[in-house]
């Protein structure tokens, strides 16, 4: 079973009934027993990366999600679920991450572009992950965030996209796959990711 | 290179689709799921749904209309009209729509917008500006511009041009308010509005083509993204929205409801224009 972590922010019903349209076992938990006995974990979100720390923390979740990435278990970032790997973030002043990834979230620079990064933008493979089966390059991925990750360790930047600056759209490193748009909201390529995952989960 | 976004927009009705001119005279056509399926088949890149239920009794029907879509469908979701409390847009979010969009509410009650982008992220949070065209009487001040219909003669005299502006209406179009909309937009923007649902309730229904002029004023005012809306009869109409008006996406209804044109074909149309689309 894949646990989806339900810590009270953002659309988690999506994530569920993506993995449910692709037969995939994935199930809303918001309890560290869940976490610990799953053989996947999916951390979604949508948010201020502040309040989500705020609540992993509050609901004993941290924890747990850090042993279970640190065991191998495949674990599936997605938007904040990306971002709060990192150490800190610099949203409302400084904010510790849980620091899985070395390095910072940082706002979009003041720009003519309209922040947030609102919608479809195309994602450059740097590196393909496992669960990346059947994407092609320069696929177009929906988001939306008004923060991207900026990694200490390049080697973990599996994907870049453009808008104003070229930023880390998805990181990559072993059993973590973390992504800052939304799979379950990039119709048929974002499902594909969800099955390339679950498939990743069986056979881990 | 991000995309300009195309949006059908469905205006639901006691759980079935309608599409009116002018908010009036609607016509029945049609399941909404099924509607919104086939909108996910033809590539579009968000679905609206305008719930223009009247009584309260028969507002649950929109969170079984979500619920059922979001099951096939994977795209953003928005869901508009008759939001009025946190725990309306909370119940939206339960069932599976990614954002909602507010009018009346945030007329009555500007800082419900703070309070909802607080609770859920501005991301999820549309404020839709239902903008008509008036004439500014100075002899109020700049906060209670002063609201009448401009008649055609008036709008045809040239000195009067520099009194052009629009206000807000809200109640679907029905009650004009003494607010600017340009200003309003800013003021939408900086209480925590994550997007800009922008209607010229001229143009709606008309088939004229958007308000250009409105909508590149406020898409050029706020630093949040605009959906153009009202007015499309055509894909030029679509392609001067998006470029002329600067805005971030298109919505349009009846041209795709009434499958005039498909959503395929209406992005095949902008990217022979250059406008970077999903395709």
């Amino acid at each position: 079973m894949i646990a989806i972590v339900d810590y009270g922010m953002g659309n988690l019903r999506s994530v569920e009934k993506g993995f449910l349209k692709v037969g995939v076992d994935a199930r809303i938990v918001n309890d560290a027993a869940s976490i610990d006995n799953a053989e996947g974990v999916v951390l979604p979100g949508v948010g201020a990366f502040m309040d989500c720390i705020k609540n992993l923390t509050d609901m004993k979740l941290t924890e747990a999600i850090i042993k279970a990435i640190g065991k191998g278990k495949p674990f599936l970032g997605i938007c904040l679920g990306l971002q709060v790997l990192f150490s800190e973030s610099e949203e409302f002043g400084v904010c510790r991450g849980l620091n899985i990834f070395k390095g910072k979230v940082v706002r979009f620079p003041k720009m003519e572009l309209k922040v947030p990064h609102m919608g479809w933008n195309t994602l450059d493979i740097k590196k393909r992950p496992p669960i990346f089966d059947g994407i092609e390059d320069k696929s177009y991925f929906y988001f939306v965030h008004s923060f991207y990750v900026v990694p200490e360790d390049k080697d973990i930047i599996a994907g870049t996209t453009e808008y104003g600056v070229n930023f880390t759209a998805m990181a990559w490193k072993d059993n973590v796959f973390a992504m800052q748009f939304h799979p379950e909201k990039s119709q048929e390529l974002g499902l594909k990711i969800l099955k390339g995952y679950g498939d990743f989960v069986s056979k881990a | 290179m991000l995309a300009k976004r195309i949006i059908p927009c469905l205006d639901v009705k006691d759980g079935r689709v309608v599409k009116g001119v002018s908010f009036v005279n609607l016509r029945d056509a049609g399941d909404p799921v099924e509607n919104a399926i086939f909108y996910d088949k033809q590539g579009a890149d968000e679905l609206v749904f305008l719930d223009i239920t009247a009584s309260h009794e028969k507002r649950k029907i929109i969170l079984d209309v979500v619920e059922k879509t979001a099951n096939d469908v994977f795209m953003p979701l928005t869901v508009g009209g008759g939001i009025k409390t946190l725990d309306d847009i909370r119940e939206l979010l339960k069932s599976g729509c990614d954002k909602v969009s507010v009018n009346t509410t945030a007329v009555k009650d500007p800082f419900f917008v703070s309070r909802a982008a607080e609770r859920f992220g501005s991301q999820c949070i549309v404020v839709a500006i239902d903008a008509k065209r008036v004439i500014k009487d100075t002899s109020y001040t700049d906060d209670e511009t002063w609201v009448s219909k401009p008649s055609l003669k008036e709008v045809l005299l040239e000195n009067i041009k520099d009194r052009l502006t629009w206000a807000i209406s809200t109640h679907g179009g029905r009650k004009m308010k003494r607010i600017d909309a340009v200003k309003w937009a800013k003021k939408m923007e900086e209480l925590g509005a994550g997007e800009i649902l922008l209607t010229s309730m001229d143009r709606d229904g008309s088939k004229d083509g958007y308000d250009i002029e409105l909508t590149k004023t406020i898409a050029e005012t706020v630093s949040i993204p605009v959906i153009a809306s009202g007015g499309v009869g055509n894909l030029e109409h679509l392609y001067e929205g998006l470029v002329y008006g600067k805005a971030d996406a298109a919505l349009a209804a009846s041209i795709f409801h009434y499958r005039e044109y498909t959503i395929k074909e209406a992005k095949e149309y902008l990217k022979s224009k250059g406008v970077t689309v999903r395709l």
